[in-house]
């Protein structure tokens, strides 16, 4: 156990040095997050704290989804991904090494963005809760990216990519970033309950004093998806693992 | 001897097509086992199930004693295994030590040994002086030598390589012939695939040929040559080269084949005495003639029908 963690490390170390400087992962973990922080600031009057929660919550949401969903399809495009997983490693090893990949680069990126951003802002943030919400929703939206980068098998990245921020959008808009979930219909509010991001924004809000959900299920729901979402990719990328090389 | 390779009536099925059917074989530890098969025989099919990564339909496999349906026990048998997949790549984006370094941490190895065998296999395999290098500049042949590298770094028990010469230049070829030498005479089992009859003539000391996903014969090289017994050939090349196929009464079949001709016969005593009367009465001179038994390749071509599958 503890040997694969290891080595599962070492998945994750290469993922580092090969895909965080892709241009995909660039441009959608960093350049298209800025710009549509820029939209949603613009033109709005919008009080500090409701923009520091959008920005972190965009920044951590995009910057964790950015690299996962397409290390699988590279690796098979550059026939890499044979000899990596015959190996001596599981697939939930190497699942575990592109999850840590995400998981770094998400918190690198977001608490690179979001500290700067309380002290320029002069916010009064609950620390603790800030921290942990926030390590807990990066793992969340890498355990998705686990689960976004099954399926399709294939070794094209530009599908995967579609697929993913198709799937991305719908969560970003019914998560209550740019509406608060006070504000949302009772529908509305309903339908955003099925976002992991709904709960990150709700315990940003805690981190501020002014949560809507009690902060409990804000973090319990983050660990759930979390779980969920890595466990069914793995059993997903298990069921379809030979038709990526048949 | 223990077997190191065992598999039993190996099956595998892509939707409704059989790729492999029923195959059975062994692979004694210490023997250099060739596979050999026409384009879309079931070679590769039978080397992903047998190191675990396609789960066959039905049938049994064993590798050093480990079963390789089991997750755990899979995991424990490719710890002593290295794999050269069929077409695999390192990670050009890593340089060389990157590449092995990982493959390195991937076999559990303490730091202090992966820089160790590390350098010994750069120097080995005439990479040191790029180990450093980004792999994307690297040629056709320095990529398939830094593949054996990876799966070497561990120094593991059995090798199973999947075409590891395949569209190589001469010299990078030879080179690993000489290592899959060297490995076999520190006693290391390795199962090899090839579409090079001579690479399997060379290396292997038994031979497994597999067509339409069943295994068809499976013998020592010398042993699969007696199969074609009647293919003894006569090469002959003339000066000036002219050659008129009816004046020999022995001939089975003649082959041009450049500026000398191959003659399939079954009387070789015969065939050449028409030779050189022909040569003689046509007042030419001969500048080669030798008697050939059937190659590996006549075997294949025997055995396979002359057809990709």
């Amino acid at each position: 156990m503890i040997d694969q963690l290891k080595r599962s490390f070492a998945v994750a170390k290469k993922d580092m040095l090969i895909f965080y400087l892709k241009g995909p992962v660039v441009i959608m973990g960093l350049l298209f997050p800025f710009f549509l922080f820029l939209a949603f600031l613009i033109g709005r009057n919008l009080p500090d704290e409701q923009l520091f929660v959008g920005l972190t919550a965009m920044t951590a949401f995009f910057t964790s989804t950015a690299v996962g969903p397409t290390i699988i399809p590279w690796e098979c495009r550059g026939r890499t991904f044979e000899r990596l997983i015959t190996a001596p490693v599981s697939l939930t090893t190497v699942l575990l090494g592109d999850f840590q990949a995400s998981l770094y680069f998400g918190l690198a990126i977001t608490f690179a963005i979001a500290v700067p951003a309380v002290l320029y802002f002069s916010l009064g943030l609950g620390w603790v809760i800030f921290i942990t919400a926030t390590l807990l929703a990066v793992g969340t939206f890498s355990a998705m990216t686990v689960l976004l980068s099954s399926y399709p098998p294939t070794d094209v990245p530009a599908d995967v990519m579609m697929l993913t921020s198709l799937a991305k959008f719908s969560l970003l808009f019914i998560s209550g970033i740019f509406v608060p979930l006070e504000k949302l219909p009772s529908y509305g509010r309903l339908v955003s309950y099925i976002s992991p991001l709904t709960y990150y924004v709700d315990a940003l809000r805690h981190s501020l004093g002014r949560g809507y959900l009690p902060l409990w299920i804000d973090l319990g729901m983050l660990v759930l998806f979390g779980i969920a979402f890595f466990f069914a990719g793995v059993a997903v990328h298990k069921r379809v693992l030979e038709k990526r090389f048949t | 001897m223990e077997k190191a390779i065992e598999a039993v009536n190996l099956t595998k099925y892509y939707g409704s097509f059989l790729a492999v059917d029923g195959v059975s074989f062994s692979v004694k530890s210490g023997e250099v086992f060739g596979f050999l098969g026409p384009n879309g025989a079931g070679k590769t099919t039978t080397i992903r199930m047998v190191t675990g990564l396609l789960r066959p339909n039905s049938g049994e496999v064993r590798v050093l004693g480990c079963n390789m349906l089991d997750e755990r026990e899979k995991i424990r048998a490719r710890e002593k295994t290295g794999i050269v997949p069929e077409m695999a790549n390192p990670y050009v984006d890593l340089t060389a030590m990157q590449n092995l370094r990982l493959m390195g941490e991937l076999y559990g190895m303490s730091k202090a040994e992966i820089e160790k065998r590390s350098l010994e296999l750069l120097r080995e395999f005439g990479l040191y002086e790029k180990r450093n290098v980004k792999v994307r500049g690297f040629s056709k042949g320095m990529r398939q030598r830094l593949i054996i590298a990876m799966a070497m770094v561990a120094d593991p028990e059995l090798y199973f390589l999947d075409e590891p010469t395949s569209g190589l230049d001469v010299i990078s070829a030879r080179l690993i012939k000489d290592v899959i030498r060297e490995e076999k005479r520190a006693g290391k089992t390795i199962f090899l695939t090839t579409h090079n009859m001579d690479d399997a003539n060379e290396l292997c000391e038994r031979i497994g040929i597999i067509r339409r996903g069943k295994l068809i014969a499976i013998d020592t090289p010398e042993k699969l040559k007696q199969l074609v017994k009647g293919r003894v050939s006569v090469e002959v090349s003339f000066e000036p080269m002219k050659f008129d196929p009816s004046v020999l009464s022995s001939a089975l079949k003649v082959e041009p084949m450049g500026d000398k001709v191959k003659i399939y016969t079954k009387d070789p005593d015969k065939t050449v005495k028409e030779l050189v009367r022909y040569a003689e009465r046509e007042k030419l001179r001969i500048v080669s003639l030798r008697t050939l038994s059937p190659s590996l390749e006549d075997v294949f071509m025997e055995l396979v029908g002359g057809r990709n599958d």
